[in-house]
């Protein structure tokens, strides 16, 4: 039984008396000492369907479809009290905005260890001596110092780090992490995002990574879903879906970033067009105004996704490819 | 941090002198002259000028402005020129309990009813709660202190009887007494206050709560009351607690007006008498006292605020 496991998520959105979907059927699954990376261009849906697992959409959306299997438990049939029990101790995020997400003007200490006391029943001693422990494994060095100080004294970075510090905390087994590194310097980026998988893996937690940058899950995350326009459009194994990429927007992203094991030769190309407006219909495949692929077809129907030699793929036309001719045209 | 509070001192009492000598000069540029008042018909010319004389009011202006200055240095406010003459500091110290009481229980009446009213109607928004807020919030700002203080007498005072529609009781003579006799000013005064107060809160308690740190505390699983008092408000305090410094201000200036509805002989009332009668000594004192609560309740709240917020304490 997975840890987590969304099946047919459906998020909605209330606008002006109308009712627009903004995540389609999105459906994925995480294991527990897993990472699951959710990749996508802005506006894609991924931090809606993070927000829906932590039960934080804001005022206005909601779930209007689907399940979300907690440990055995479907939550979105939770009441709020039942679902913030779950929070911090079962399952914790962490947000894209490192300068904005710490409170200004509580400590750090108090905003690492509050959770622990109220979760863990930790007296304040013993959560001092966890924060201090946690500080120190997310790489932050004199911690006893730093746990006085505010979050205004400490760099982007660093914050991102007291973050982690913070969804550990509680010994959750789920973590959600919404771009973590996406407001940093590139140099910091790949070592948080390998600190947070360490830590992951070390303790057995169950990751959620989510970026926009498919170049970077790789070393990071087993399974790959794509998500584009509110829908999952492929999901595989990462190892599978950098080989042989099925999806056409997919294989866009994917020669948007450069690789090492393509040819120099092969031009970086990023996708023409714009991601759909999600509050616009689109009739068909959402990618096909955008696919070099798209036919006739494409503009009415909408592809459901099906399973294809160990991917999952929702498109009229995948490119299948037979392993010796792996990327040869993208 | 202390040479921030030394120079924020100075400034006050810069301040305060700046007062205190705008006052001296005004109040003998505005026509009226206090022995005509005080002698009425009674006496003749010669003895005007005797009286005159007496109250050095025939010395050059500047030349009492420097004498008055070199007394209040030492604590010398001079003494009412009617009757008795007491002396100005000991009518001033009988009168500041009774403003002070009177200012700082509205003070809590206000914050006491501003606090919540602020919480309810911030994370009720757009409910009837918030609306039920707002109305009253509306209603205590368009209404005067000194109509509410009269209504307040109709109604506890005269009709129903419950409590006493004029006087003071010091506080050593019993706290339910000197409450008893507070109570209905403060309501009058404190009530535009607390109305101010409510709406600031619930403005700025909005923002905060749609911040990102807040969806971080949430992500948390803390209660309700720790995203509140431990997260949401402490934030939401600081532009409150700056305005605080100037509303305190509208409730000295409410006292001022409140204390004669109810005959409560404060500061505002022997302001009020001292003016009437031209009495330039009680007048000046008791202006340098209401603008020292003015400048250093203004100064608290600026030490206070870097006390709430880190940012400013450590900069
Ligand atoms: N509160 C909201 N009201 C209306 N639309 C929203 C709201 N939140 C998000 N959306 C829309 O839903 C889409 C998906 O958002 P999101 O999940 O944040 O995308 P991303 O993949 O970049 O994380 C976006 O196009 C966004 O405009
Ligand atoms: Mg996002």
């Amino acid at each position: 039984m997975p840890l987590l496991a969304v099946e047919n998520l459906a998020i909605d959105v209330e606008r002006d008396g109308q009712t627009h979907r903004l995540v389609h059927d999105a459906s994925f699954s995480v294991e527990r000492g897993e990472t699951l990376a959710i990749v996508g261009e802005s506006g894609s849906g991924k931090s809606l369907s993070a927000l829906a697992v932590i039960g934080l959409l804001s005022e206005g959306l909601g779930i209007a479809g689907g399940s979300i299997t907690f440990d055995g438990r479907d939550i979105t049939k939770l009441d709020e009290q039942a679902h913030n029990a779950l929070r911090g101790s079962e399952i914790s995020m962490i947000f894209q905005e490192p300068m904005t997400s710490l409170n200004p003007v509580r400590s750090i200490g108090h905003q690492i260890t509050e959770g622990m006391r109220l979760k863990l029943g930790l007296s304040r001693r013993a959560a001092k001596a966890r924060a201090i422990d946690l500080l120190e494994e997310v790489g932050i060095s004199d911690p006893a110092q730093r746990l006085k100080q505010y979050p205004h004294q400490l760099s982007g970075g660093m914050r991102q780090r007291v973050m982690i510090a913070i969804a550990l905390a509680c010994k959750p087994s789920l973590i959600l992490a919404d771009e973590p590194t996406t407001a940093l310097d590139v140099t910091i980026q790949a070592q948080i995002l390998s600190l947070t998988s360490r830590i992951c893996r070390d303790h057995g937690v169950g990751l959620v990574l989510i970026t926009h940058n498919l170049g970077i899950v790789a070393r990071y995350a087993q399974n790959v879903a794509v998500m584009y326009g509110g829908r999952i459009v492929e999901q595989a194994t990462a190892a599978e879906l950098y080989r042989a990429p099925m999806h056409h927007y997919t294989r866009g992203l994917l020669s948007s970033v450069p690789r090492l094991d393509i040819p120099r030769n092969v031009p970086l190309s990023p996708i023409a067009g714009a991601p759909p407006d999600p509050l616009q219909v689109v009739p068909g495949c959402r990618f096909h105004p955008r696919c070099a692929a798209a036919t006739e077809r494409c503009g009415q129907e909408v592809p459901a996704p099906h399973h294809h030699g160990g991917h999952q793929v929702a498109c009229w036309h995948p490119v299948i490819e037979r392993p010796e001719h792996a990327m040869v045209q993208a | 941090m202390a040479s921030y509070i030394l120079r924020r001192f100075i400034g006050s009492v810069v301040v305060m002198w700046a007062v205190a000598t705008l006052v001296f000069f005004m109040l003998r540029l505005v026509p009226g002259d206090p022995i005509a008042a005080m002698l009425a018909d009674a006496g003749g010319p010669e003895e005007m000028e005797a009286m005159h004389r007496r109250l050095g009011l025939d010395r050059a202006l500047v030349v009492q402005y420097g004498i008055w200055f070199w007394n209040m240095l030492q604590g010398d406010l001079g003494s009412s020129i009617y009757g008795s003459r007491i002396p100005v500091t000991q009518i001033i110290v009988e009168a500041i309990p009774r403003t002070l009481s009177l200012s700082l229980l509205a003070f809590v009446i206000a914050m006491v009813i501003a606090v919540p009213a602020g919480i309810l109607s911030a994370t009720r928004r757009n409910t009837l709660t918030d609306n039920t807020v707002s109305f009253f919030a509306f209603l205590g700002l368009s209404m005067p202190d000194f109509w509410l203080a009269i209504l307040l007498i109709i109604v506890f005072a005269a009709n129903l009887q419950w409590l006493p529609a004029i006087g003071y009781t010091p506080i050593d003579e019993g706290l339910w007494e000197w409450f008893r006799h507070l109570i209905l000013p403060a309501i009058a005064i404190g009530t535009a206050f607390s109305a101010i107060i409510a709406r600031m809160i619930r403005s700025s308690l909005l923002e905060v709560l749609s911040s990102d740190y807040m969806r971080t505390a949430r992500s948390k699983g803390l209660t309700p009351w720790m995203l509140m008092w431990g997260h949401a408000l402490p934030n939401a305090m600081i532009p409150v607690i700056t305005v605080m410094g100037i509303a305190f201000a509208l409730l000295i200036s409410g006292a001022v007006v409140v204390e004669n509805v109810f005959a409560i002989k404060g500061l505002g009332r022997v302001l009020i008498e001292g003016i009437l009668n031209r009495d330039y000594p009680v007048v000046q004192g008791a202006v340098l006292v209401v603008s020292a609560i003015f400048v250093f309740s203004n100064l608290l709240v600026d030490l206070l605020y870097g006390v709430i917020d880190p940012r400013i304490r450590l900069h």
